[in-house]
């Protein structure tokens, strides 16, 4: 693969990642991001409707957590999980966690990392990590690494230590292993960068892993929750100074616009979309959600749930072209909310992803015509 | 209003089927449905939408499946959102931009089913709205009138339900007052041009019952009969003797619409009997509980022998589920919280349902469709000591033997 950069605005890169998948000729915009899907299938969306979303991205991000336990079936299918979700074409990365739901603390030892999935824990040593890795032959996968300290609100800094340190062994066994597997030759490995909040411990593992041969690296622990999030914003430009230009940067985040909101595309991520089902998209006038009833809303969203909905007979976003905005009212999304009807969740994510593309689209386009700063003050005004 | 049992006082009903071929042993027919929103092949099976949705597949997927006509349902919408809502969003097909034609219960069936919401009277069904506790009468004549506000191509007359297990004066009272109510409804239908109201024909599981409401209802001059009050939890035996005998009253050259039948075993029998147009919620119910409907039954795919099963649902479906997935991702996915598992099983047996239809057809007009039969019950059943009873008698009946 081969990362080529167009142009750099304040540290924001614009450019393209060459010769990807199996074939080696598929391409990759960055800025930009992946489908998120759970179980190896866009959240509510069968084929047929993902394919009626304008800019899907060139890459998915499966989730070991959903998969592991499908490892013996996915051992016997042979011919990797790509073919087996019925995603053939896709470029496909695998991540450990799902950014969505946050698992349990204390299940990460020197020797061994875990993934809940819904017949429970599955615990993984490098060697059956790898060995799950061999089975699904993504196209990249996120290394076996300890992200506890990074994930949690509050760590020691032994503890934070510890997650760098653990990642680092984690990362070097992995490719130890890597070389001794034919099957694994064609998957890149993607290093994470642990650390917490500790701006040292982020330098020393951003460092230690950029030595390694890695394809590229994940800065973990952006998935988290607000208040987390402020603090390590200002982490990320110092990070990515520590790593080689040619490679990319994953971010894993459902804070969308409170990532980009912030001076944070300076540091120039390629994101990771672990989009929450419904959850949020942006656009230039306004973005849109369905409650959950718990979330907190953003000004970027609206609850088609609240009453003033229910005769309105605009699309959710005028001049959308999505297959929900082109073909359906306010007013029927909030009789379907109401009535707990399962199409609702089909349309609004239909309609939520479209969004989430066109907003990655936007940026790159700010980028190429010099028009960042004007896109960062829209969006801070709709704040 | 004008008398209901002088005939003119509609005018005269269109002929809305056209006999296409008919079968020369049993009674199917292949015929073509002219309705206002485009013609409809029969006999055809018609998904249930029950809230203005085909429970999480798009109507675009669902015109894709070659869907042309599917239900929804007065009772629900009249509640939630309600007709006045729909009428301002350009009738039920605004509402939930279906291109394709619609039908609407009238509500009655919601008295069987939610007994214990609801009162009979003449006046209509009282019931209590289980959504905020308000008390609705569902009168003849407000069922009609929800029903023009939705718009759908074909409305059904309100008529007194009765469960098929209830036996006694209940079921007289039910089958007359239906009748009484037809002529309400027929009296009160504003848009004529537009929706064909049909009449339901009652009577449960008594000969004598149904056979006078059917030479009553055969008066009324309707463009199409449903057959009613069937399809309960009544035996299987009785079933087909009831629906036989209402075929067999029938005018040939309208359409006989049988309410709530959807297994195939049933289907086949039923358009053997002379039936054109079916409804049922089992496919699409089905299909959420991970049950995947085959020509040899169905497959419980959330069960453990599938989860290395590496073949399509059934090789031969041409739907987009059986082309891209595996039993065994399938499975997967069924024991994941990603919906997208029932929508792939819906897809399927929605397609499943209308293939079956659409081979039905094939065969009448092919002229084989005794072969056919006999070819389905095989697939489906093995061995000719397994054949349910009530369909080799049901079948033999109309002149198919399966021996």
């Amino acid at each position: 693969m081969k990362l080529s950069l167009t142009k750099v605005v304040n540290g924001c890169r614009l450019g393209k990642i060459k010769n990807l998948g199996k074939t080696g000729d598929r391409t990759m915009d960055i800025p930009g991001c992946l489908l998120y899907t759970k179980t190896g299938c866009a959240p509510h969306l069968t084929h047929h409707t993902l394919h009626s979303i304008h800019g899907v991205p060139a890459m998915a991000q499966l989730t070991l957590s959903s998969l592991a336990e499908y490892h013996e079936v996915l051992t016997e299918y042979k011919e990797g999980v790509g073919k087996f979700i019925g995603m053939p074409e896709s470029l496909l990365y695998c991540s450990l966690h799902d950014p969505v739901s946050p698992c349990p603390a204390g299940y990460v030892t020197n020797k061994s990392v875990s993934v809940w999935g819904v017949g429970g824990r599955v615990e993984m040593t490098a060697s059956k990590f790898m060995a799950i890795q061999q089975a699904l032959q993504p196209d990249w996968f996120q290394c076996l690494s300890d992200g506890e300290a990074s994930c949690a609100e509050a760590s020691s800094i032994k503890r934070v230590r510890k997650s760098v340190d653990r990642s680092l062994l984690f990362l070097d066994h992995c490719l130890r292993l890597q070389e001794e597997s034919e099957v694994l030759q064609k998957s890149t490995i993607i290093g994470v960068i642990e650390g917490g909040d500790v701006m040292e411990e982020r330098l020393r593992s951003a460092r230690e892993t950029a030595k390694r041969p890695v394809g590229g690296f994940l800065l973990d622990g952006f998935q988290g929750n607000p208040t987390t999030l402020e603090a390590r914003l200002d982490l990320l430009s110092s990070v990515t100074a520590e790593l080689p230009e040619d490679k990319p940067r994953l971010v894993l985040s459902w804070m969308l616009a409170e990532l980009h909101g912030r001076q944070n595309w300076s540091a120039g991520v390629l994101q990771q979309n672990g989009t929450q089902e419904e959850k949020q998209y942006v656009d230039q006038s306004k973005k849109m959600k369905t409650a959950s009833g718990n979330q907190e809303m953003t000004p970027f969203e609206i609850n088609l749930k609240e009453k003033k909905y229910r005769e309105d007979f605009d699309p959710l976003v005028r001049g959308c072209s999505c297959y929900c905005c082109k073909n359906h009212t306010r007013a029927y999304i909030h009789h379907l909310l109401v009535t707990n009807e399962l199409l609702a969740g089909v349309l609004l994510m239909i309609h939520n992803f479209e969004h989430y593309f066109g907003f990655f689209h936007s940026i790159r386009e700010a980028l190429k015509s010099d028009r960042l700063a004007q896109l960062k003050e829209l969006i801070r005004r709709q704040a | 209003m004008a008398a209901a049992s002088n005939a003119t006082s509609l005018e005269s009903a269109p002929r809305i089927l056209r006999l296409v071929a008919e079968c020369s042993r049993s009674r199917a027919r292949a015929g073509e449905l002219r309705l206002p929103h485009g013609p409809v092949a029969t006999p055809v099976f018609m998904p249930v939408g029950t809230q203005a949705t085909m429970k999480g597949i798009t109507a675009e997927q669902l015109d894709a499946l070659g869907c042309r006509i599917c239900l929804g349902n007065t009772y629900h919408l009249g509640l939630r959102p309600g007709p006045e809502l729909i009428q301002k969003a350009q009738g039920l097909h605004g509402f939930m931009n279906w291109p394709h034609n619609l039908l609407t219960d009238s509500g009655g069936f919601q008295m069987v089913s939610l007994v214990s919401l609801s009162e009979v009277t003449e006046e209509g069904v009282r019931f209590r709205s289980p959504y905020d506790g308000d008390e609705t009468l569902l009168s003849p004549e407000r069922s009609v009138e929800i029903q023009n506000a939705l718009g759908s191509d074909i409305i059904m007359q309100l008529d007194d339900v009765v469960s098929s297990t209830v036996t006694g004066p209940r079921v007289e009272e039910a089958m007359y007052r239906s009748v009484r109510w037809l002529d309400r409804c027929i009296a009160a239908h504003r848009r004529q041009d537009k929706q064909n109201l049909f009449a339901i024909i009652q009577g449960g599981l008594d000969a004598d019952l149904r056979a006078a409401c059917l030479e009553e209802m055969t008066k009324r001059d309707v463009p199409g009969f449903a057959i009613g009050g069937l399809s309960g939890g009544e035996s299987k035996d009785q079933f087909w003797r009831m629906v036989a005998l209402s075929t067999s009253r029938l005018p040939k050259d309208k359409p006989r619409y049988l309410m709530g039948v959807g297994y195939a075993t049933d289907l086949v029998v039923c358009v053997a009997l002379g039936c054109d147009m079916f409804d049922c919620v089992f496919p699409t119910r089905t299909a959420r509980f991970g049950s995947a409907l085959v020509p040899t039954g169905n497959l419980q795919l959330k069960k453990k022998q599938f989860q290395k099963d590496f073949r399509p649902i059934d090789p031969k479906c041409a739907c987009p589920t059986c082309q891209k997935h595996s039993r065994a991702f399938l499975h997967a996915l069924l024991h994941s919280d990603n919906t997208a598992a029932l929508h792939h099983l819906t897809v399927h047996n929605i397609a499943y349902q209308l293939q079956l239809m659409g081979a039905l057809r094939a065969s009448i007009m092919e002229k084989r469709f005794p072969e056919f039969v006999r070819d389905f019950m095989d697939t489906m059943y093995g061995d000719p000591t397994l054949y349910p009873t009530w369909a080799t008698e049901a079948l033999a009946s109309v002149g198919i033997s399966l021996t």
